[in-house]
Parts: structure tokens; C-alpha cells; sequence
């Protein structure tokens, strides 16, 4: 499936997006890693709809504005972006970091939503559930961690390694923590507000999630009203990588 | 030349096998290895020295703050300089410096400076630094902000000491509807400002700054980093900035350690400093000392690229020595390489540690006597009329 680029000029800043496929839309909103390595579930998922998948500002070397501080600030320039982008019911997946962006958006305004995906979600904290702190851990110990398969580990661990001084990892960890430094990937007060989440949501996480504990799951499902959860064996903290079959499964695209 | 004593106070009791143990000796090395009252007999005998030296013929001390860790035990070097202010006479006392930008309200540490200011009749000299980077773990503080957070903390500092409150300020991380310090400080229109650094441009290009033109005192570097900033703080000034620098705006601070011999000197010191540079200070962590945002991406490449050239391994004595990063020797030696030094670079402020790592009391007060003795006279009698002066490089010239 071919991807093109494109550029939205939005609130002062230039959005570069990837677009492909035909279909109702989705929009996909990436984690941390953002899209330097580009997730074949993407492809999958252009075989059924048009995806929108776009570097959050200031990921994959491109420009954050400097009033562009916090995670709340990404939801409604996403929620722009929707508005610009004409979407009248987009399913909306995101990863990690971006799951919390979609978690942001949806308690803001879910009239262009069809429907949510939550991989891993960042946004929610479980107390004394601490995740893996990816700012003091090296970028191949990062890896390691984010998969259960040894052997998928150990080719990340050494892919990090080599690109670890490259331009666009360091400002993907400068972006990172822009959004994500303190509190670490949660924002304490959104879990008063999730049961405004009333578009269906599928919470999808890997059994053994070493970044984000998988206790995380059930947590963030008894939040959102009538929320699905989804635990995938055998899969760490990357599903729709490592286990990408199952992961199209639960949302209902099985190929 | 001006030369003061500074001190570190590191936990000189620390097991030093724990470098071993833990990622690092700051953050997450367990508070359990710090022994309470082995503490409290340091902090009464670095204090003891801090005194000492005032007494001795320095012109003053001079303290810094770090979290954490048993690099250096002053969390607060507020407390430190307090202590200090009423056990010592007509010497200046350095913080140097305070992360003014780690705070939620900078203002706390402003009036804290300002009384002590007062209380020592204008003595006190103030040092803006961002905290190295692991103090952004300790704190929580988003070291992408590090930058705007400092200069905006400055402003809001700068302005409570020299403007008549209640005044609001408004800025982007700091919003305070009163200002209004009670006590301002002494000096006016307030402490003098040091900035130091372990070498940045974005930092001297600030202190350069002709609303500013603060001192810049670079640490703990190897000589050939220390002419590259020091020079590019008079380069700066004069082209980007018109003026030329005065030389009592730049310093330099070192470890050193003398004795009777070259030899004997390095046989004393080696132990002492190799722990300082290869357990307390080891920058086995990375991401800890560079967390993402706290300097820019293409500073932090060159810091990246300088490190994995400079650190491979343990650091010996006589690699420290051949960079220039301590300076050992018989007084001969130590006076001969700081003279050589301010001939070429006509710093006028030198910051002296005397005491480091894991060094006993008796050489710690050895060390500070000889140098006060056989030293420290001749460095202070040093102007500008003994540098050679500055020259722009002929690329930057032309």
C-alpha cells in the first residue's frame, strides 16, 4: 500500500502527515518511537480505510511551535486537524503517547470520532504501578523492554543502539519529554473526565508490557464507560507490531 | 587575581564499591549509604576548612548545590553560606551557584540570598546555573523548559532585588501577583552574578550579554576547552557585542592538590581524585547527566561526540593532569601552570578546590595551607598587566 506525504498548515505550524489508502477515515495517532520505522499495521489497515497518520509537532524532525507545551495543547490541535480534515466519524487509533492525545480529544469534543483504539495507552497512572522510566534507561534498554519475543528484543535493542545519535532520535526524546516528563505519561486529572467517553472504545494491551504496566488495562477500562479491553499473550509493549494480527483482530479488520 | 576556595562537600565515607552496585552515585544511589553521623562530622570539619581558609588569605569560599547524590552534599548551599556568614569576616561567599529554575517559586531562594546579603554587610556573590542535568530526575522539573525556565527565573530574581515592589510578574512558567522582597539585598543594585559552567555557548553568550556581562567561571574542564571559553567570552563580547571584556569578568576553577614534591603530590592526591573523577562524579548514565531538551540537539551531539573521545575507561591522576582538568605539583609546579595559564588567558577570578573525593582531613588542611602559603600570594598579585592580552582569532577578524 503506497503512503504520499502531505503538509497541513495549521495553528502556525506545518503538519507533516502520511495518507493512504480508501476507505472511511482513521486517524492514527503515534507513541514515543513515532514513525521513523513505519508500522506495516498501517498498511494493513489502508487495505480498509483511508489513514491519516501524522508526526505529532516536533517528532520525525519536524518544528514544535514553542506555545505548544503540554499533551492538552496536542488534543486541540488535533481536534483542529479533524475539523480541517472534515472527518465526520474517523476511528481514531493511538499509541502510547498517542492514545493519550485520542483520550485528550475525545473528553474535549467526540463529534468527529467514530470509534477509539488504545494501544498501550499513555494518560492513565495505576498508584504504585510505576512504568519504565525511558528518559534514564539508554534508548536499547528501552527496546529490550518493549518486547516479549527475545529475539524481536535483541534486533530493536541493536537498531536503537546504532541510530541512538542520529538527529531524529534525539529530538524524538526532546518531543517525548515535552509531553510526557512530569508527571511520566499521565495527566492526573483525566481520569475524573473519562466517563465522557461515550464512542466505543477498545483498550488493547500486551500481557507482558514492561513499559507500561499491563494492570494499566483493566484500570483505564472501568474508567470509560462500556469500554472493551483486549490482553494479547505473549506481546510486550508494542502490539500492533509484535503481535499485529491479533491486534487487527480485536478491532475487527482480521485479514 | 582574586583566588577563593570552593568546596564540594562530598561524602568522603561513601563504600566505594557501590560504583559497581548502581547506575550512578546520583539519584539512584539508596540514601541508606549515607551514615548520619559520619555526615555530621563532615559538614563540621568542611566547614572548619571553609573558615580555615578565609583565615589563610583567601579571598573568600564558595559553595554549590547538587541533589541527591554523594557528589556533593549541599542540596541547599543556602545553609552552607548562612553557617559561613557569621564565622567569617570581610570574605566574600560564593553560592555557586543555585538553580534558581529548579524552583516553583524562585523567589524563595532570592529573598534567602538577599538576607544573607544583608546579614554580611554585601559579601554575598550569587551564581545563576540550571543545575546539571540529573537534578531535572530529582526534581521532576521538564528539562525541556531548563533554558526558558533559567532565563525567565533570572528576570524574575533580578527585577525583585533592584525594583521598588509590590509589582506583578507575568511570565510564562513564573505568574506572582506581589513581588515585594523584604529584605532587598545590600549591594546595590544587587550581588554580583556568576555563571558557571562546564561549557556552553548558549551560557556565555548569555553572561557576555552587555545588559548583563556577568562572570563566567568555567569548571572542571581540560585546558584546551578552558582557552576555547574563556576566549570566546572576550571574543563574543567584542564582536557580537561591541565592548571589550574586562578580565575580572572570567574565571577558572580546578582541583589542586600540592606537596613538598611533584611526586609526593601525585602519590597523595591520586586516590582522592580518582574517586571524585571515577565514583562520584561518573557519568555512566547518559540520559541522566543529558536529559532530552536540557541543552540543544546539535550542543549535545558535540558533548556526546567530546565524551566518547575523552572518557574511555577509569580516569588515571596523570590524564587528568595531562588535560589540565587538575592542576598537581610541588608549589613550584602548581604556581609555574596557573601563572602560564593567566598569561595566556588573564582570567582574574581562579576558584581553587582543595579538598576532593574521598581526601582525608589531614591532607585537606596540608593541601590548604601549603598552597595559601606558597601559592596563593603570588596568584593574587597577578594583573592584567601580566597577560599577554587578547587577540580575535585571525579567521574572526578578517
Amino acid at each position: 500500500m503506497s503512503f504520499r506525504t502531505e503538509t497541513l498548515s495549521l495553528d502556525g505550524l506545518s503538519l507533516r502527515m502520511r495518507r493512504g489508502g480508501s476507505g472511511a477515515p482513521l486517524l492514527y495517532l503515534h507513541g514515543t518511537d513515532g514513525l521513523s520505522e513505519w508500522p506495516a499495521f498501517l498498511d494493513a489497515l489502508a487495505e480498509r480505510y483511508e489513514v491519516f497518520a501524522p508526526d505529532h509537532p516536533g517528532f520525525g524532525g519536524t518544528e514544535c511551535p514553542e506555545w505548544m507545551d503540554d499533551v492538552s495543547d496536542l488534543a486541540y490541535f488535533y481536534l483542529d486537524v479533524m475539523d480541517a480534515l472534515g472527518f465526520r466519524d474517523a476511528r481514531v487509533v493511538g499509541h502510547s503517547l498517542g492514545g493519550w492525545i485520542a483520550l485528550e480529544a475525545a473528553v474535549r469534543n467526540q463529534s468527529r470520532i467514530k470509534d477509539l483504539t488504545l494501544i498501550a495507552s499513555a494518560g492513565v497512572h495505576v498508584r504504585g504501578h510505576a512504568k519504565a522510566d525511558i528518559f534514564m534507561i539508554d534508548p536499547d534498554e528501552q527496546a529490550r523492554l518493549a518486547y516479549a519475543d527475545p529475539q524481536m528484543a535483541e534486533e530493536a535493542a541493536q537498531k536503537a543502539l546504532a541510530d541512538k545519535y542520529q538527529d531524529v532520535a534525539i529530538t524524538d526524546r526532546i518531543a517525548s519529554a515535552r509531553f510526557g516528563w512530569n508527571p511520566r505519561f499521565h495527566n492526573p486529572r483525566l481520569g475524573r473526565w473519562l466517563h465522557r467517553v461515550n464512542a466505543p472504545t477498545l483498550i488493547v494491551w500486551g500481557e507482558q508490557d514492561r513499559i507500561f504496566p499491563p494492570v494499566t488495562g483493566p484500570a483505564m477500562q472501568a474508567l470509560i464507560p462500556g469500554s472493551q479491553l483486549v490482553v494479547i499473550p505473549d506481546c510486550g509493549h508494542l502490539p500492533h507490531v509484535e503481535k499485529m494480527d491479533a491486534t487487527l483482530a480485536a478491532m475487527g479488520c482480521a485479514r | 587575581m582574586k583566588v577563593m576556595a570552593f568546596h564540594l562537600m562530598t561524602y568522603a565515607d561513601l563504600d566505594l564499591r557501590v560504583k559497581d552496585q548502581y547506575r550512578s552515585a546520583w539519584v539512584v544511589l539508596p540514601n541508606s549509604h549515607f551514615d548520619p553521623h559520619k555526615g555530621h562530622l563532615l559538614y563540621q570539619r568542611y566547614l572548619d576548612e571553609l573558615e580555615l581558609c578565609c583565615e589563610l588569605g583567601f579571598d573568600g569560599v564558595a559553595v554549590n548545590e547538587h541533589h541527591q547524590t554523594a557528589y556533593g552534599l549541599m542540596p541547599s548551599p543556602v545553609v552552607m553560606a548562612s553557617a559561613l556568614s557569621r564565622r567569617t569576616r570581610d570574605k566574600r561567599i560564593a553560592i555557586l551557584g543555585n538553580a534558581f529554575c529548579l524552583r516553583e517559586n524562585p523567589l524563595t531562594l532570592a529573598e534567602e540570598h538577599a538576607m544573607i546579603d544583608v546579614i554580611t554587610g554585601g559579601r554575598l556573590i550569587t551564581g545563576f546555573v540550571r543545575g546539571v542535568g540529573s537534578e531535572y530526575f530529582s526534581f521532576g522539573t521538564n528539562p525541556v523548559h531548563s533554558l526558558e525556565r533559567h532565563q525567565e527565573a533570572h528576570d524574575l530574581v533580578v527585577r525583585a532585588w533592584t525594583e521598588t515592589g509590590p509589582f506583578a510578574f507575568e511570565g510564562k512558567h513564573f505568574n506572582i501577583p506581589y513581588v515585594n522582597l523584604w529584605p532587598r539585598p545590600y549591594q546595590q543594585p544587587h550581588p554580583p552574578i556568576w555563571c558557571p559552567s562546564m561549557g556552553s555557548l548558549e551560557t556565555i553568550e548569555w553572561a557576555a550579554h552587555p545588559d548583563r556581562k556577568y562572570v563566567y567561571l568555567q569548571n572542571y574542564a581540560p585546558r584546551e576547552s578552558v582557552s576555547r571559553y574563556l576566549n570566546l567570552y572576550r571574543q563574543i563580547a567584542q564582536e557580537q557585542y561591541g565592548y571589550e571584556a574586562q578580565s575580572h569578568r572570567i574565571g577558572w576553577g580546578a582541583p589542586i592538590y600540592v606537596a613538598d614534591t611533584d611526586e609526593q603530590a601525585i602519590e597523595e592526591a591520586r586516590p582522592h581524585i580518582e574517586a571524585l573523577f571515577n565514583v562520584f562524579l561518573p557519568k555512566v548514565s547518559e540520559q541522566m547527566f543529558f536529559p532530552p531538551g536540557y541543552m540543544s540537539p546539535a550542543s549535545l551531539k558535540k558533548v556526546l561526540q567530546h565524551k566518547k573521545a575523552n572518557t574511555g575507561g577509569g580516569q588515571s591522576i596523570e590524564s587528568l593532569m595531562a588535560r589540565g582538568i587538575i592542576i598537581v605539583g610541588s608549589p613550584q609546579t602548581v604556581l609555574r601552570k596557573l601563572t602560564e595559564a593567566h598569561h595566556e588567558l588573564g582570567f582574574q577570578e581562579f576558584l581553587s578546590m582543595l579538598t576532593f573525593g574521598t581526601m582525608p582531613a589531614h591532607l585537606a588542611e596540608k593541601n590548604m595551607r601549603m598552597f595559601a602559603a606558597e601559592v596563593l600570594p603570588a596568584l593574587q598579585a597577578l594583573t592584567d598587566r601580566e597577560y599577554r592580552g587578547f587577540e580575535l582569532p585571525k579567521a574572526a577578524a578578517e
